[in-house]
């Protein structure tokens, strides 16, 4: 699918409560050593932004992205 | 760094429990309000005590921390002293049905134009687990450790009967819904309360073995059915279950328009 946002996660606020990574329905995001996650397969997200809406840290975001930016 | 706008960015990382639920409601709700563009300096956000209490610390408007379950009377003060304002009242399940029990139905029955969130997590979180009224019969907590005696109320149905004429439930894992009700709610005249289902993953989930914060999330899942699909579904089905969605909405005069009529007639009533 093509990239229509730039994830960012903020290490700061994120808790590693693991909601993203078990929620996520294409399997995104991995788990780093404290439970944080990883974007490992941003290619298979389908920009549900389940994991933006459900974080509740404020720790995911989703930018758009400009046209031509990929 | 988080730059949402309705918040106090700098206050954030929050104080709750990872995968606790009331970052997901703190989140929606924000989402309601940028929706709906309200203006800051008339919006008041007014929580008791608890855990869920204490989200007005982190949004940016004029916010009240008050005495425990009292947050619907301080509520009910600010709206009849300037009813332009729109108030939020956020409360816990311990705080807006066993501590001020009375005080929400009191003000349900009045009909005040304050939007009420209680957010419901089975247990008194911040105290150390105790029961509360919304404790589902048989689950476990600090003082019921064979397991809850009581039946729990239907805290929708309670303000319905009490008179409230917006009542709404969610759920955190139906984020989405979540913030669509809210915004609803706003638009209620009278008083509107949106009960939602939470999460408390160490007060409520460890102690009664649902483990992880999603497995914790997906039981509130399970537990819930939309009102729409409940109209379908079979008595039995429906047992042990609690109905999402918009379920009362009915209009009625509020309370702070009834006031200023008083006022209009008792001043006429002075000037002769």
């Amino acid at each position: 699918m093509p990239a229509k946002y730039q994830k960012e996660i903020d290490t700061r606020l994120c808790k590693g409560c693991g909601i993203c990574v078990d929620l996520c329905p294409k399997e995104v995001y991995d788990r780093d050593a404290l439970g944080k996650p990883i974007i490992a397969r941003d290619e298979n997200c389908v920009y549900c932004k389940q994991c933006m809406l459900h974080c509740p840290d404020f720790a995911i975001e989703f930018i758009p992205l400009k046209e031509g930016e990929a | 760094m988080s730059d949402k706008k309705y918040l106090r960015n700098d206050k954030l990382p929050h104080i709750w429990c990872p995968g606790c639920g009331n970052g997901i409601v703190l989140s929606a709700l924000e989402r309601a309000l940028e929706q709906a563009n309200v203006d800051k300096d008339k919006t008041v956000i007014v929580s008791g005590i608890g855990c869920s209490s204490r989200m007005p610390t982190y949004m940016d408007f004029n916010t009240l921390h008050t005495t425990h379950g009292r947050a619907l009377a301080f509520a009910t003060g600010v709206k009849l002293a300037n009813p332009e304002l729109t108030v939020f009242v956020i409360m816990g399940d311990g705080d807006a049905t066993a501590i001020g029990g009375n005080h929400l139905i009191h003000a349900c029955r009045r009909n005040i134009g304050l939007n009420a969130i209680v957010v419901n997590n089975n247990i008194y979180g911040m105290t150390g687990g105790q029961y509360s009224p919304l404790t589902p019969t048989g689950m476990k907590a600090t003082t019921a450790p064979y397991g809850m005696v009581e039946r729990n109320f239907d805290l929708c149905e309670l303000a319905h009967a009490a008179g409230a004429t917006y009542v709404a439930r969610g759920t955190v894992f139906h984020a989405k819904p979540l913030t669509d009700l809210i915004l609803e709610s706003m638009d209620n005249d009278g008083f509107s309360m949106v009960e939602v289902l939470s999460t408390c993953p160490i007060g409520f989930g460890r102690r009664n073995k649902i483990r992880g914060n999603y497995e914790l999330m997906e039981w509130v899942k399970n537990r819930a059915v939309n009102v729409k699909a409940a109209a379908k579904m079979s008595e039995e089905d429906l047992r042990g279950k609690l109905l999402i969605g918009r379920l009362y909405s009915e209009p009625a005069e509020e309370y702070t328009k009834c006031y200023d009529k008083i006022i209009e007639i008792a001043g006429k009533e002075a000037k002769r």
